[in-house]
C-alpha cells in the first residue's frame, strides 16, 4: 500500500521509499526510514497536501510525494 | 566527481576557516529548523539578526560575539538542517562547516517537544567531533505539554553534556556558557574520522546509518522522555480549524483584514498628532528663517522641500508600521506562517511555483528586498527565479500608507463603523489581486521562459508557541520599523528638495515640473491617471513611501507640501486636480503592480547575478501595471 492511500486517522509503518536523490535523502532525514510509524492527521484544501505525524513532528507532503512511500 | 575527498577537504577548509584573534574561540550553533536556534544565538550575543530571515529560518549563517569569564567567543549560527546527508543549499552550509570549520565547540540545539527527530542530527555530529554540547531547548513548551525529559539518564547514555534550556526566557543560558567554556578549554583535538562519509555518494550506506540512528533515537525517547498524549493533541486541535478545508482560507483572509483594520484605526490618532506637531514646527521654523533673513530660495528648499517631505513621511508612515510590524511578527512567532503555506499550496502548485514561495511573499509584506533575499530558501533555481521576479507583486509596507489614505478618502463616505472597515477591506482586496497576479505570472513564466514542473516539497508545521510579546515588539520596532523608516527618510529628504526645485525653477512661464507633467499627461490620461501621478511614481523609484508627498507637492501651485490635517483636506486637493474614484482606484492598482523600488532591484541583481532577470523583474510588473490601469480606464469610459 502507498502512504497516499492511507485514510485520515490511521497509523501505518513505512516499508520503503521509492524517491530518488535529494528527495530520498530528505525523506530519510525527516525520519521516514523503514519501520517508522506514520499517523495520517489531516488532508488540506483540494486534497493536495496531507499532514502526517512523523517522529513526533507534523509534516505536510504533497500527493506526488506520499505516492512514493510504501507502507504496511 | 573529479574531486577527491582530500581535495574537497582542503578547499572547504579554506572557505570555512573563520578568521579570529588568537584568544578567541569559535562556537557553532547547529540544529533542526524551528528549534529556537536563533533565539539562543540572540540571547548569547545580544544581537538581533532578523533582517532577511523569518524566525525559524537562518538563510545565511550569522555571526556574533560574546564574552564569558574573560574569554572571547565567536558564535556562528548555521542554517537549520535535518541531517548532514540531505543537502539543500542552506543545509550544505551547515554540513560543510560542521565537517571542516575551525570551531572549538558545536552546540546542537534540539526541540524538547520533538526529541526523536532531533536526535538524528546529534548522532551525526557526535560522529564528527567530540566537542559537542546538546542544548535541549523549548523546555518551557515541553513542560506546558507535560513532557518530561530525564536529562541525567540521557547524558549518561550519550556521553555528551546536555542542557535543558528555554532561551526565550534565558533559562539555562548561563549554564550553557559554562559548558561551552569547559569544552573549548579542553585541549583534546577534534577527531575527523568519519567526516569524509558525508561527501561520498554511497546512498545505501547513508540509508543504513539513518535507519539505525532513528531506531536508536526512538529507543532513547521511549526510555527517557515521558509524554502526555492528551496534551500532545493541542496543536492538532487548533490545526483542525486553522488549516481545515472550509475555514482555512477564510480565517487567513479575516486575520489579514483584522491586522489591517487595527493598523489603520490605531494609526489614525498618532498620525494626526505627529503631523500637528511636525507641521506646526514648520511654521515656527519659517518664522525663525524669516527673522534671520535667510534667502527665500534656501528657505524654500530646506523647509518647504526637505522638511515637509520628511514630516509627511514620518507622520504617515511611522504609526502604521509601528503597529503592523509587531502584529505580523506576532503571527510569525506563533507559528502561523507555515499554516498559510499549507492552506494555499494547491494554488501555488497549479501555478507551477514552489510551495515555499508563499513564505517569501509574506516576507515581502514587510519589505520586498527582504523577500527577495528570503527566496534563498527555495532550492530549485527555476522556482527561485519565479519567486524573486514576482515578489514585488506583494505590496510592501512602503505602499500601504498610500492605499490606506486613498481608500479612506475616496471609498469611505460617512465615518460610520462600516466606513472604518472599508480601507482594511480595500487593502485586503489589493493583496488578493497581488497574489492573483503573482500566480498568473508564475504560471506564464513556467510555461515560457522558465519551463518546468514544481519541485518536491516537504513542509513542517512546527508546534504553536506562545509568542514573547515583549521581544516581538522590541525586535519588530528596532529591526523593521526603524530600518524601513530610516531608509524612507534618507530618500525623502533629497526627493523633497528636488521636487521643490523642479516646481520652483521656471523655464519661461512654466516650472520644470509642469513641463515634465505635461509631457507625461497623455500617457497618464490613457491609464486613468495623470502626468503628475506618473511623475510622482517615477520620483518614488528610490522608495515608494514618497509617492504621495511628491504628488501633493507637485499639485500645490506653490510647489510646497500642504499640511496633512485630515483625509478631507487631502481629498479636496485631489478633487481640485480632477481626481475621480477611478483615479484613486488606478493609483492604488498602479502602486501595487508597478516596478520594484531601486533597493529591491539592486537586491534582485545581487541575488540572481543576472541583468537579464533583473530587467525581467522590472518590465513584467511594469507591463502589468500599465495594462491593468489601461483596461480599468477603458472600461470606466465605456460604462460612464
Amino acid at each position: 500500500m502507498k502512504l497516499l492511500d492511507v485514510k485520515v486517522g490511521e497509523i501505518v509503518k513505512v516499508k520503503n521509499n521509492r524517491a530518488q536523490d535529494y528527495l530520498k535523502e530528505r525523506f530519510l532525514a525527516l525520519g521516514l526510514t523503514s519501520g517508522a510509524q506514520v499517523e495520517v492527521l489531516r488532508k488540506g484544501p483540494k486534497n493536495n497536501l496531507t499532514v502526517y505525524r512523523i517522529r513526533g513532528a507534523m509534516i505536510a507532503l504533497r500527493s506526488e510525494e506520499s505516492d512514493l512511500i510504501e507502507v504496511y | 566527481m573529479g574531486l577527491t575527498a582530500e581535495s574537497v577537504k582542503v578547499k572547504l577548509k579554506e572557505i570555512y576557516e573563520i578568521s579570529k584573534d588568537e584568544d578567541q574561540y569559535v562556537v557553532a550553533l547547529a540544529g533542526n529548523p524551528n528549534t529556537g536556534k536563533s533565539t539562543v544565538f540572540n540571547y548569547l550575543t545580544g544581537l538581533n539578526q532578523h533582517t532577511g530571515n523569518w524566525p525559524g529560518k537562518t538563510v545565511v549563517s550569522a555571526r556574533g560575539e560574546f564574552k564569558h569569564n574573560s574569554n572571547d567567543y565567536i558564535l556562528v549560527d548555521l542554517p537549520g538542517s535535518y541531517s548532514l546527508f540531505s543537502a539543500s543549499k542552506d543545509e550544505e552550509v551547515a554540513r560543510d562547516f560542521i565537517c571542516y570549520g575551525n570551531y572549538d565547540a558545536v552546540v546542537v540545539v534540539a526541540d524538547a517537544t520533538c526529541l526523536e527527530r532531533n536526535l538524528n542530527l546529534v548522532f551525526q555530529i557526535s560522529k564528527i567531533t567530540n566537542k559537542v554540547i546538546l542544548c535541549i531547548n523549548l523546555i518551557d513548551e515541553a513542560r506546558r505539554k507535560n513532557i518530561s525529559i530525564d536529562k541525567e539518564g540521557l547524558e549518561k547514555e550519550l556521553n555528551i553534556p546536555i542542557l535543558l534550556t528555554a532561551a526565550r526566557k534565558g533559562e539555562g543560558m548561563k549554564e550553557l556558557k559554562e559548558k561551552i567554556e569547559k569544552i573549548v578549554l579542553n585541549k583534546d583535538s577534534r577527531d575527523e574520522v568519519e567526516s569524509t562519509l558525508y561527501f561520498q555518494q554511497d546512498a545505501e550506506v547513508r540509508e543504513e546509518i539513518t535507519e539505525s540512528n532513528y531506531n536508536y533515537a526512538k529507543e532513547l525517547k521511549e526510555k527517557y522522555v515521558k509524554e502526555d498524549a492528551k496534551k500532545l493533541n493541542r496543536d492538532k486541535k487548533i490545526d483542525d480549524i486553522v488549516t481545515s478545508k472550509i475555514f482555512g482560507i477564510p480565517i487567513m483572509l479575516s486575520l489579514l483584514g483584522l491586522i489591517f483594520w487595527i493598523t489603520i484605526q490605531g494609526a489614525n490618532y498618532p498620525s494626526q498628532l505627529l503631523s500637528n506637531i511636525l507641521f506646526g514646527f514648520h511654521e515656527t521654523l519659517t518664522n525663525i528663517f524669516i527673522r534671520l533673513q535667510v534667502n527665500d530660495f534656501i528657505r524654500g528648499v530646506l523647509l518647504d522641500g526637505v522638511y515637509l517631505g520628511l514630516a509627511w513621511v514620518v507622520s504617515v508612515m511611522l504609526p502604521p508600521m509601528a503597529i503592523f510590524f509587531p502584529m505580523f511578527t506576532l503571527l510569525e512567532d506563533l507559528g502561523y506562517l507555515p499554516r498559510i503555506a499549507f492552506n494555499v499550496d494547491h494554488l501555488f502548485k497549479k501555478a507551477r511555483a514552489h510551495g515555499k514561495m508563499c513564505l517569501t511573499m509574506c516576507m515581502g509584506f514587510g519589505c520586498n528586498a527582504a523577500g527577495v533575499i528570503g527566496c534563498r530558501i527555495i532550492d530549485s533555481p527555476r522556482e527561485r527565479l519565479i519567486a524573486i521576479i514576482t515578489n514585488n507583486l506583494v505590496p510592501c509596507n512602503g505602499r500601504f500608507p498610500l492605499t490606506i489614505v486613498l481608500s479612506a478618502a475616496f471609498f469611505a463616505y460617512s465615518g460610520s463603523f462600516i466606513d472604518s472597515i472599508i480601507p482594511a477591506i480595500s487593502i485586503t482586496l489589493l493583496v488578493i489581486i497581488g497574489v492573483f497576479a503573482t500566480l498568473v505570472v508564475s504560471y506564464l513564466l513556467s510555461k515560457t521562459l522558465l519551463k518546468g514542473v514544481p519541485s518536491t516539497f516537504t513542509l513542517e508545521l512546527p508546534p504553536y508557541r506562545a509568542p514573547q510579546v515583549g521581544r516581538v515588539i522590541y525586535t519588530s520596532i528596532i529591526d523593521r520599523t526603524i530600518f524601513v523608516l530610516f531608509r524612507a527618510i534618507v530618500v525623502a529628504a533629497p526627493a523633497g528638495a528636488v521636487t521643490w526645485l523642479l516646481a520652483n525653477i521656471y523655464l519661461g512661464d512654466m516650472s520644470i515640473l509642469i513641463y515634465i507633467a505635461n509631457f507625461l499627461e497623455p500617457l497618464g490620461k490613457a491609464m486613468g491617471l495623470d502626468g503628475f501621478i506618473l511623475l510622482a511614481f517615477i520620483a518614488g523609484f528610490p522608495a515608494n513611501e514618497i509617492v504621495i508627498p511628491v504628488l501633493l507637492m507637485a499639485y500645490m501651485s506653490t510647489g510646497s507640501l500642504i499640511d496633512f490635517e485630515s483625509v478631507e483636506s487631502l481629498k479636496n486637493v485631489l478633487l481640485a486636480n480632477g481626481w475621480t474614484g477611478l483615479t484613486a482606484l488606478n493609483v492604488m492598482l498602479f502602486s501595487l503592480l508597478h516596478w520594484p523600488c531601486s533597493t529591491t532591484l539592486w537586491t534582485i541583481k545581487k541575488e540572481t547575478g543576472s541583468l537579464k532577470w533583473t530587467f525581467a523583474a522590472f518590465i513584467i510588473p511594469t507591463t502589468i501595471a500599465f495594462a491593468v490601469c489601461f483596461i480599468t480606464a477603458s472600461l470606466y469610459k465605456l460604462i460612464f
